[in-house]
């Protein structure tokens, strides 16, 4: 077996392989705080998506009435959704499109490379997915010799650098175009420093034409998958989906349980709210609807089609009626787009394949909640996210939801998730206890607050971490209770 | 126990003490807010996708052979496939047939498989599209076996003749009045401009991977 892909002209065979670093959240968002070109790259674009999003929902009614409606299509979707995989399914499987169920990403990565396998596939060419991400696809199928090649120009930019995608929609959010320059004179054979975007662009474009060519097969992610007609949707700008799952002999596409919708006629409300939320374009360049492979007398198409269905930590958060909202993301951005905490420490610092508030509520189930103990707490709960949500999940609520589940002590039922306890403490979990005594202990409160406002000079003046960017505050010299009693008359 | 299994049985499970499943959706909000004239339509499909960077030529039933050739031979005469027997290929071949300043020509008339290589090199492609969607300015594009999927993909300038008459208010009009649901070819399309990124540093840039113009011949003909 080799264990390198193999040589190409697409400047791969000089990167470095992706890794992942394992330094624990708090060290990378500090790291990312102090990086003031990676600060610069993120503000820029936060402020230019969440204009431009703004400006394609200018009416509140209309927005309003629209994200009630998605919100209702995707809760539909989840309420029938073991039917509804089941009809998806079938109705592939009538359209001629091969169907296959994965629990685990290590299932999901030995379909696509059983079906690589069979057609003695070397070559691959992959439309962006976020699924193929969780599974950390091209990094199996480069361990088993085949060149996996990101076709999207941003994570092929990525690729290229041996990074991982910084943002769900725009994957090299994170560089700019000098930096982007730089990495393509670098890597490309003959090709000279340039700044010109187009240039950039037309590089790319170059490149990856001749890889459309060769490769055997085309990987694609699934945007919305329709279980009335089997059908499979497509959402970009570029064309690359489209080469990819048009092109290529073999079409694979991978896509999580939850992506399911009812009824052809869902998509279009959906596609509206997925463009203007993500790029605020009121459409995309193309919606690419695929109902399976060639049909006799057609002259082009992929003569195979398959779809892998992957769980991975899905079905539990649907288990659970709170928690199952998480599911009807429609992975549009905007909650990264609005996030405070986003926006300044930048998608890489979470450690997971989706950052920002949706990554946040998604990667504990994916990863268990002992993989990703900081998520939950890595939130102003400032609301943004929540109300920019197209299909109204409460994310706020479930972030809270996500803290109670990390602190529960890991044998306490119900047991909702994976990793519960993950932040259990038994101080602190003493010192709540403690204050809901003092707090609903008429004797013990008084006694404390008396004590309080007569010591107010001899506490402590710091509070660490708290005091480290606030002022601790002084108690006043008579209690609340006392200054009442005063002002009725009553005593004691 | 299999995969498929015990995904489904997770599910089911999951969804025991939930209320059942949630009935139909109103679907007024998707509607609403795009009531246009046919009139208003077509010219909102035309600048919309002006804004979005495509050419659009008014052109009509008899002289759009004509107004395209004008076109290909301003951009250089570049070699040109069609689908092999749509009636706009019939059409242009009758127009092209006794003139010699017109550009070569390429049927797609094999299997992608014995000549993609080629493919690869062909400069432009013409293709008719169903109709177009006034709220975004998309075109649908329709592929059949005469009328193959690449020709609108591959080629770097796409021309697509739109019969104007063809135009609904919404995507989820054209979905539910012209019944896609039991229509669907292998596949179908919205094309609403050239292809394009803005994957560097927000900067929009044209031409990304599928074609880097989009050339509409706006057919312009009564509402029947």
């Amino acid at each position: 077996m080799r264990t390198a892909a193999q040589p190409t002209a697409t400047g791969l065979e000089a990167a470095q392989p992706v890794v992942v670093t394992q330094s624990p959240f708090k060290e990378r968002a500090q790291a990312a705080l102090c990086d003031r070109s990676l600060r610069q790259s993120f503000r820029g674009a936060m402020d230019f998506l969440t204009a431009k999003r703004a400006g394609v929902f200018d009416d509140p009614a209309e927005w309003q009435a629209l994200s009630q409606l998605g919100e209702h299509i995707r809760q539909r979707a989840l309420s029938k959704l073991p039917d509804l995989l089941e009809q998806l399914e079938h109705r592939c499987q009538q359209n001629g499109i091969h169907v296959h169920w994965a629990e685990s990403t290590e299932q999901a990565n030995q379909v696509v490379h059983g079906i690589l396998a069979q057609h003695q596939a070397t070559q691959v060419v992959k439309g962006k997915s976020m699924v193929s991400e969780e599974m950390a696809l091209n990094h199996y199928l480069a361990e088993r010799g085949v060149a996996c090649l990101e076709s999207d120009m941003g994570e092929y930019i990525v690729q290229l650098a041996g990074e991982t995608p910084s943002h769900i929609i725009m994957p090299a959010i994170h560089k700019s175009k000098a930096q982007i320059a730089a990495l393509f004179a670098e890597h490309l054979p003959g090709v000279p420093y340039t700044e010109d975007v187009d240039a950039l662009i037309q590089i790319g474009r170059q490149v990856l034409r001749q890889k459309f060519l060769d490769a055997e097969v085309g990987i694609s992610g699934v945007n919305f998958a329709v279980a009335e007609t089997g059908t499979l949707c497509l959402v970009e700008n570029e064309g690359n989906g489209r080469m990819c799952t048009t092109v290529p002999k073999v079409h694979i596409a991978v896509m999580g349980i939850e992506k399911v919708v009812e009824k052809l006629i869902d998509v279009a409300p959906l596609y509206s709210l997925l463009t203007r939320s993500a790029t605020g374009q009121i459409v995309s360049t193309y919606l690419n609807l695929i109902n399976g492979p060639r049909r006799p007398g057609e002259l082009d198409g992929p003569q195979e089609v398959h779809l892998v269905l992957l769980d991975n930590g899905r079905s539990q958060a649907f288990a659970d009626t709170q928690l199952r909202a998480t599911l009807q993301c429609i992975r549009c951005g905007a909650c990264m787009n609005h996030c405070p905490v986003y926006a300044r420490i930048g998608g890489h610092a979470y450690g997971t394949v989706y950052p920002g508030p949706i990554g946040q509520i998604i990667s504990p189930h994916l990863l268990g909640l002992q993989a990703t103990p900081a998520l939950p707490g890595a939130s102003s709960l400032c609301g943004a996210c929540g109300d920019v949500c197209p299909v109204k999940i409460p994310i706020p609520a479930l972030l809270t939801r996500l803290r109670t589940e990390a602190a529960r002590p890991a044998n306490e039922q119900p047991h909702a998730m994976r990793g519960q306890g993950a932040n259990a403490n038994l101080r602190e979990r003493q010192l709540w206890r403690w204050w809901r005594w003092l707090n609903t202990s008429p004797i013990a409160y008084r006694l404390l607050t008396w004590l309080l406002s007569r010591a107010r000079h001899h506490l402590p003046k710091q509070l660490k971490p708290w005091t480290q960017v606030r002022t601790l505050p002084r108690p006043a010299p008579k209690t609340l209770h006392e200054l009442m009693r005063q002002r009725t008359g009553r005593t004691s | 126990m299999s995969a498929k299994a015990n995904i489904l049985q997770a599910l089911r499970q999951g969804l025991a003490n939930a209320p059942g499943p949630l009935g139909d959706s109103d679907y007024q909000a998707a509607i609403a807010p795009y009531a246009f004239t046919h009139a208003d339509a077509v010219t909102r499909v035309k600048q919309l996708l002006c804004a979005a960077h495509a050419e659009v030529i008014d052109s009509t039933h008899d002289t759009w052979p004509a107004d395209l050739t004008r076109v290909l031979q301003q951009t250089g005469m570049p070699a040109t496939l069609l689908a092999p027997q749509t009636d706009c290929t019939l059409a242009l071949r009758a127009y092209w047939a006794d003139r010699h300043d017109v550009p070569s020509l390429r049927l797609f008339d094999q299997a992608i498989d014995c000549w993609k290589a080629d493919l690869f090199q062909i400069d432009a492609a013409l293709t008719e599209c169903e109709g177009a969607i006034a709220a975004t300015g998309s075109l649908i594009i329709w592929p059949t076996p005469q009328a193959p999927r690449t020709l609108s993909l591959v080629p770097p300038l796409h021309i697509v003749l739109w019969q104007t008459r063809s135009v609904w208010n919404t995507l989820f009009e054209a979905m539910q009045q012209a019944e896609w649901a039991s229509r669907l070819p292998t596949n179908a399309l919205l094309v609403s401009g050239p292809s394009k990124t803005a994957d560097i540093q927000q900067t929009l840039a044209y031409g990304a991977h599928g074609p880097k113009r989009l050339i509409v011949l706006a057919i312009d003909e009564p509402c029947p």
